[in-house]
C-alpha cells in the first residue's frame, strides 16, 4: 500500500462488514422464525433481507434480525419494519423475489410496498 | 450475506475459563446447521467483564452471553441464531429484579455506561488479528494523516496541545517528552520504544490492549517515530503475555505486509519498523532506564537520570519511551483533534485512564473513564460494589508504588495530582479494593514483600532499606512491636524515597507511608493491644470454643489437622492455644457457630 486511496478502499470495503456492531441502526427488519415461520420458508427470506440489504450497501442503515412467532401463522412468512418516528409495517407470505422488492422500493426508495402489507391481504 | 456477529471475548481471563473451545465449538455448530454464511463468529479483545467470562455478544441485536460454557453452544445456535430466541439464562442480567425478557445488550449495562472508551475504544469490538477491522475502524488513517498533512514539529504540538500524559505511573506530559527527543532530525540516530513490561500486581490494562487493539500501538509508535525523527522502534513486553505478543507479531507482519512499516510509507520518504524484546520477569524493567539497559542486551539494572533518555536512552541515542495504554490514545487525538481530547478529563489530567479491577469487587474487571471520576462512582456504579455485603474499606492505586485511599475519601476525583495529594499515585491504573477483612498492616507488608523481592540491588537504601521495613513489619504483626517502632518506619521510608536511583525505590515505601497515615490506629492496635483488627494476622489471633454453643458433636476435633483439640463426646471442647496453627478449618466445620476467632 502506498497511498491514502488504497487505504481508504480497504476502509470502504470493511466498514460495511463491521457496521454490524454498531448495534441496531435506524431501520430494523424483524423476520418471525418460530417453528411456524421457519416451516413456511421464513429462512429464505430473512437470507434473502441480508443479501438484498448487503447489496443494496443499506448496512449501516438497516439491521436484519429475527424474533419469534409474530402470532399470524396463517400469513407467515412475515416481517416487520421498525422505523423511528414512523409506524410498524408488516408484510405477510414473503418469499424471495417480494423481498428484493422491498427492498429496493421500501428501504431504499422509502415507498411502502401496500400490496404485500397485511392490510392488503386481509382486504 | 452476513446477517450476524458474533464476537466471543478471546482476552486472558476469558481464554483461561475456555473461550478458545467455545470458539471453535461456535464454528463447528454453526457449519452443522448450515449457517456459516449467514453467522460470522469473530474473536476479540478484552470486553472488559473479566468476572462474567468467557463472554459473548451477538450483533446486531447486541445480546450479551455471560459466563458461556461449552455445552451451551448447540442452544445458543438453535434458539438464537436459527430462531431467533435468545437463550435467557445465559442473558447478562445486572440484577434479579430486571425484566428478564429484556435481552440486556452491554451499552445498556451500568458497568459501560458511565465508561468512556477511547484507549480500548476497539477491545472487544474488532478481531485483533485482523488489520481489515482496525483500518475499518479508522486505522492508519492518523498515520496517513501525519505523513501526509502534518510536518513532524505540528503532530508534537498537537500532543502537547492535548495534554496527554504518560499513562504508565508517572504522568510526565507526553508531547514534551516527544519535544525533548525532536532535535536534530535526520543527522541523529533515534528509537521509540514502548514500554509493555506491565508489572504491577493486579494490572492487566497494557495487556488487554495489546491483545484487543495491537495495530493502535503500531501506528502511534510510528506517529511517534515521525514526530521525533526515529526509524526503528522496539516494543518491550513481559514474556508472560504470550496472548499478547503473539497478536503483536501478527499485527506486525500484517502492517508490513500492508506497507504500513517499512520503508517509503505512503510514499512519504518515512521509513519506520518494529521489533519486539521479551522482558523475563523483572519487576525493575517497567522502570524505563533498566528497561532500556535490558534490550540493551545486559541485566536490567537501572542508571542514573539525567541524562534523562530523550537525550541519551537506548543505545546511547535519544529515544522516546512511552507506555502501550499512552500510545493507543495517540492516532484518536491526531484524528479527533486536541480539543476533543481536552474536552475530557480534570484541568490537569485529560483524557481517560483505564483501570483494572481487582480485589474485593463485584464486576472485576477492566474500566476506562473519563480523568475526575470519583472513586465512588468507579466502585460502586461501574464495579457493582462490594460483595458479600462487606463494608468498602480502602483501595490500592497504583499497586506497590502506590498507596491506599480510605473510604473517608472515596468522593475523591480520580486524576493524577489529586491521587499524589492524597498520598497514593496513579500507577499504571491498578485498582484493588479491599473490605473491612483486610489488615491494613498485613498489606502494607505485602507490597513490601514484593519490592523486596524485586529491588534488583543496584543502590543501597532500596536494597537494604526496604528489607529493614520489611523486618520492622514482620516484628509488628508478629506481636513484637513497639511505638516506637512506627516512627522507624516513617523515618526510614523517607530516607528510601529520598535516596533511592530509580522509581522502584523511590516509591517503594508508599504503601507503608499511606497506611500508616490512614490506619495508623490498626498499627497501633497491632503493637499496644496486640489484636488484629480485621482478624488477619495469625500471631495476634486465638481460636476459642465457647462453652454454652458446644454440642459436643466432635466435628472440630476430628478436623483439626493438629490435634489441638480435645473433649468427649456430647460436652464441651477446648483448643490447646500452644497446639493451634490457627487453620480455621475448626470454624468451617463447626455447625453451632461455636468456634470463634478473636
Amino acid at each position: 500500500m502506498k497511498t491514502l486511496a488504497e487505504l481508504a478502499a480497504i476502509k470502504a470495503r470493511m466498514q460495511n462488514n463491521v457496521a454490524l456492531r454498531d448495534g441496531e441502526a435506524g431501520i430494523r427488519v424483524v423476520v418471525g422464525m418460530a417453528t411456524c415461520g421457519i416451516a413456511a420458508g421464513a429462512r429464505p427470506v430473512l437470507t434473502a433481507f441480508s443479501a438484498e440489504v448487503e447489496k443494496a450497501g443499506l448496512n449501516q442503515k438497516v439491521t436484519v434480525t429475527q424474533t419469534g412467532c409474530i402470532g399470524i401463522c396463517q400469513y407467515e412468512p412475515v416481517a416487520e419494519i421498525y422505523e423511528e418516528g414512523k409506524e410498524k409495517v408488516t408484510y405477510v407470505k414473503l418469499d424471495a423475489d417480494k423481498v428484493a422488492e422491498i427492498v429496493e422500493k421500501h428501504l431504499k426508495g422509502g415507498n411502502i410496498v401496500e400490496e404485500y402489507t397485511i392490510g392488503a391481504i386481509q382486504k | 450475506m452476513v446477517r450476524s456477529h458474533v464476537l466471543i471475548c478471546g482476552g486472558t481471563g476469558c481464554t483461561s475459563s475456555g473461550s478458545v473451545k467455545i470458539l471453535d465449538a461456535m464454528n463447528a455448530e454453526i457449519a452443522a446447521k448450515g449457517l456459516q454464511d449467514e453467522i460470522k463468529v469473530v474473536g476479540t479483545g478484552c470486553f472488559g467483564l473479566c468476572a462474567l467470562g468467557p463472554i459473548m455478544i451477538v450483533y446486531p441485536e447486541g445480546t450479551f452471553y455471560s459466563c458461556v460454557k461449552v455445552e451451551d453452544v448447540p442452544e445458543i445456535v438453535e434458539e438464537h441464531f436459527l430462531k431467533g430466541r435468545p437463550v435467557e439464562r445465559l442473558v447478562y442480567h445486572e440484577s434479579k429484579e430486571q425484566d428478564l425478557h429484556h435481552a440486556t445488550s452491554l451499552s445498556e449495562t451500568a458497568f459501560y455506561k458511565k465508561q468512556k472508551r477511547v484507549a480500548l475504544r476497539n477491545c472487544g469490538v474488532i478481531n485483533p488479528e485482523n488489520i481489515d477491522e482496525y483500518i475499518a475502524m479508522d486505522g492508519y488513517q492518523a498515520l496517513g494523516k501525519v505523513l501526509t498533512e502534518m510536518t513532524p514539529d505540528d503532530v508534537i504540538q498537537t500532543i502537547l496541545d492535548s495534554g496527554l500524559r504518560g499513562r504508565g505511573g508517572g504522568g510526565f506530559p507526553t508531547g514534551l517528552k516527544w519535544k525533548f527527543a525532536s532535535g536534530n532530525r535526520g543527522n541523529v540516530k533515534k528509537f521509540v520504544a514502548c514500554n509493555a513490561d506491565e508489572g504491577d500486581p493486579g494490572a492487566f490494562m497494557d495487556r488487554s490492549i495489546l491483545e484487543g487493539d495491537p495495530h493502535a500501538v503500531i501506528e502511534a509508535m510510528a506517529i511517534a517515530g515521525y514526530a521525533i525523527g526515529a526509524d526503528e522502534g522496539y516494543v518491550y513486553v513481559r514474556a508472560e503475555y504470550p496472548i499478547a505478543i503473539h497478536r503483536l507479531e501478527v499485527a506486525l507482519k500484517q502492517a508490513r505486509e500492508y506497507g504500513l512499516l517499512g520503508k517509503d510509507i505512503f510514499g512519504s520518504g518515512f521509513d519506520f519498523d518494529i521489533q519486539v524484546r521479551f522482558g523475563a520477569g523483572a519487576f525493575v524493567c517497567g522502570e524505563e532506564t533498566a528497561l532500556m539497559t535490558s534490550i540493551e542486551g545486559n541485566r536490567g539494572e537501572p542508571r542514573p537520570r539525567p541524562p534523562f533518555p530523550a537525550v541519551k536512552g537506548l543505545f546511547g541515542q535519544p529515544t522516546v519511551l512511552n507506555n502501550v495504554e499512552t500510545y493507543a490514545n495517540i492516532p484518536q487525538i491526531i484524528l479527533k483533534g486536541p480539543a476533543w481530547f481536552t474536552a475530557m478529563g480534570t484541568e490537569k489530567s485529560k483524557g481517560t485512564k483505564v483501570f483494572a479491577l481487582g480485589g474485593k469487587i463485584t464486576n472485576t474487571g477492566l474500566v476506562e473513564v473519563p480523568m475526575g471520576t470519583t472513586l465512588r462512582e468507579v466502585i460502586e456504579e461501574i464495579g457493582g460494589g462490594i460483595p458479600n455485603g462487606k463494608k468498602f474499606k480502602a483501595a490500592q492505586t497504583g499497586g506497590p508504588s502506590g498507596g491506599c485511599i480510605p473510604a473517608s475519601l472515596i468522593d475523591t476525583p480520580i486524576d493524577y495530582d489529586n491521587l499524589i495529594a492524597i498520598g497514593s499515585m496513579m500507577g499504571s491504573g491498578g485498582l484493588i479494593v479491599m473490605d473491612e477483612d483486610t489488615c491494613m498492616v498485613d498489606l502494607a507488608r505485602f507490597f513490601l514483600d514484593f519490592t523486596v523481592d524485586e529491588s534488583c540491588g543496584k543502590c543501597t537504601p532500596c536494597r537494604v532499606g526496604t528489607r529493614r521495613l520489611l523486618e520492622i513489619l514482620d516484628k509488628i504483626i508478629a506481636g513484637n512491636g513497639e511505638l516506637e517502632d512506627l516512627d522507624k518506619l516513617e523515618e526510614l521510608s523517607n530516607y528510601i524515597k529520598s535516596a533511592s536511583l530509580c522509581g522502584l525505590g523511590q516509591t517503594a515505601p508508599n504503601p507503608v507511608l499511606s497506611t500508616l497515615r490512614y490506619f495508623r490506629d490498626e498499627y497501633v492496635a497491632h503493637i499496644v493491644d496486640k489484636k488484629c483488627p480485621a482478624g488477619v494476622c495469625k500471631s495476634l489471633l486465638q481460636y476459642k470454643i465457647i462453652e454454652d454453643k458446644c454440642k459436643g458433636c466432635t466435628a472440630c476435633a476430628r478436623k483439626c489437622p493438629v490435634n489441638a483439640i480435645s473433649g468427649s463426646v456430647k460436652n464441651p471442647h477446648t483448643i490447646d492455644t500452644s497446639k493451634c496453627i490457627k487453620c480455621g478449618a475448626c470454624v468451617a466445620t463447626c455447625k453451632f457457630g461455636a468456634i470463634i476467632k478473636e
